[in-house]
């Protein structure tokens, strides 16, 4: 067997599992931590299963953070936003948007389907 | 290094492989930072097997769950209105399953804390390096002795448990004639879901005024005052279910009349055709049987750092059997939260790392008060070393000025978003 045939088949199987390697904002406990507050809503790593509440993942850090301040400030119209946003500090907001920043976008877990109509 | 094909199959074999393939679901047993046992299934048990399974995929997880599927709380009241299916509530355990979580459809009846075990109903024993007990709640019928029999619990319905009991009190509530009155009673605080109650009374007034016009319904409250969204709930009371709905305010439940279909309250006894009694809560049996409970022989008491029980070292505990916080609700969302919190503290205790110390959690609680419109409450704590508690964080949260349409859309999102991120 060649070398790197033994680095494409390990890429191949991470890939297949995939456990491809997150960026280090995503593995620290206290980023996470904090991001997962929003899991609930924005689905397991900002990757939002319902489409609303929108997907967090991926996005651009200073946009996420601008926005947060926006809701927090009122500048920006919301029905709970504005009100949990004024739950954390600028600094936890800087690490939230660097988490969210940090991971890959993607197909989110998938929930039952609830009636369309409702949507 | 080169590696022969027979190599690079011993190597994927080992170790290394364990480790490098930890979310396959084939490596479910994995194993090799530790075992956890997750006793429980709702939001609090499903989130934290997931969350163990994805923040470390060298832990073992089981979970140990009595009902072959998950049937959410929040949202069933709408099929109380005829607003929804039970079917479109309900979720599969395959999620986590796909996640490496060994899913054992089995009852926990007992914990032994010194050899780290559980035992099953069906006899099989399993074995820990860390349990976590999230058994939701059971119900004080005792204090009840009008509800003591099997048959007595299947006529007055508390249906505060989602699944077989909510179906059949939507069956209750269609068979009822028009012009009948439906008496529903709401335990003391604290209980399962505060808005919940009154989110209730709207979507069986929802489904009276389509299809049952001259019902009424009486509300009688142990509670001084509605505890969750008061103005709110008030809003639809006094707008559109005007003249349907009959609230009473401290009316401390003495006992039911099943024959005679009346609720028996100290000075009054009031007469249904559909009762629905809320017998008060406490944590779920098997922590009772595992001397987790430490507060008003009811709760739970727990380091909020970790979620470890207050009594029985090892052992961590979560969602609505835990002695809440300061103005923490027992709710879906709290649960999922803690569910996080556990699954961190774990994955760092089992692996000799350092607790996260400064947590923050969030509650989202979206109530809908017919087919369409919501208004929901929502808060942020965060953990006060001087307190060593979680505390709601001052000038945060709040509740909708009106339900609206736009928040209805909001509400189902939620349900589907946190549906998946505990169980999918």
């Amino acid at each position: 067997m060649k070398p790197g045939l033994q680095f494409i088949l390990l890429r191949l199987v991470l890939f297949l599992c995939g456990t491809v390697a997150l960026p280090a904002s995503a593995q620290d406990p206290a980023a996470r931590s904090l991001a997962a507050t929003c899991f609930t809503c924005h689905g397991t790593d900002g990757r939002s299963a319902g489409g609303v509440p929108p997907s967090l993942a991926g996005q651009d850090k200073n946009y996420l953070l601008q926005t947060m301040k926006d809701f927090r400030a009122g500048k920006r119209p919301a029905t709970i936003m504005h009100q949990q946003a004024k739950g954390y500090t600028d600094q936890e907001l800087e690490v939230i948007a660097g988490y969210f920043a940090s991971v890959k976008t993607g197909p989110g877990a998938t929930a039952p389907a609830a009636p369309a109509s409702r949507y | 290094m080169a590696l022969t094909r027979r190599e690079f199959i011993k190597w994927l074999s080992a170790g290394a492989g364990v480790s490098a393939l930890g979310g396959c679901a084939t490596m479910e047993e994995g194993g090799v930072a530790g075992r956890v046992v997750v006793i429980g299934g709702g939001f609090g048990g499903a989130t934290a097997a997931k969350y163990i399974r994805l923040w470390a995929p060298d832990v073992a997880v089981t979970l140990v769950e009595r009902n072959t599927q998950f049937v959410s709380c929040p949202m069933s009241n709408l099929v109380l209105g005829g607003n929804t299916r039970i079917e479109d509530l309900t979720v599969s355990y395959d999620g986590l399953r796909k996640r490496g979580v060994r899913v054992v459809r089995d009852d926990a009846v007992g914990v032994d804390p010194e050899k780290r075990q559980v035992r099953l109903a069906s006899g099989t024993t399993l074995q820990y390096d860390r349990l976590i007990v999230a058994p939701g709640i059971d119900f004080l019928s005792d204090a009840i002795p009008g509800l003591k029999s099997a048959a007595a619990q299947n006529r007055v319905l508390h249906a505060w448990k989602a699944g077989p009991q909510t179906v059949a009190l939507r069956k209750q509530l269609e068979a009822m004639h028009d012009g009948g009155v439906f008496v529903f009673h709401i335990p003391m605080a604290p209980y399962r879901c505060p808005p919940g109650p009154y989110e209730r009374v709207c979507q069986v007034a929802d489904y009276f005024k389509r299809a049952k016009p001259k019902s009424k319904i009486i509300v009688l409250d142990s509670n001084p005052d509605i505890t969750s969204k008061k103005g709110l709930f008030l809003q639809s009371w006094n707008g559109p279910y005007k003249g349907m709905i009959d609230y009473r305010p401290n009316s401390e439940l003495q006992d039911v009349d099943v024959r005679g279909m009346a609720v028996k309250l100290t000075f009054d006894s009031v007469k249904g055709d559909v009762l629905n009694v809320v017998p008060p809560h406490r944590a779920g049996d098997i922590a009772r049987k595992t001397g987790l409970i430490t507060a008003n022989e009811r709760w739970c008491g727990i380091d909020w750092l970790t979620c470890e029980s207050t009594a029985v070292k090892g052992i961590h505990v979560l969602g609505d059997a835990t002695l809440s916080a300061p103005a923490m609700p027992k709710s879906g969302s709290m649960a999922n939260q803690h569910g996080k919190i556990c699954a961190g503290a774990v994955v760092a205790l089992l692996k000799g790392q350092p607790v996260f110390q400064n947590p923050a959690i969030m509650n989202a609680c979206y109530s809908m008060v017919d087919g369409r419109n919501a208004m929901h409450v929502t808060s942020i704590h965060k953990y006060d070393p001087a307190q060593k508690t979680l505390v709601p964080v001052k000038g945060a949260g709040g509740v909708s000025g009106k339900a609206s349409e736009l928040e209805g859309t909001y509400a189902w999102g939620w349900a589907k978003n946190i549906w998946a991120d505990a169980l999918g």
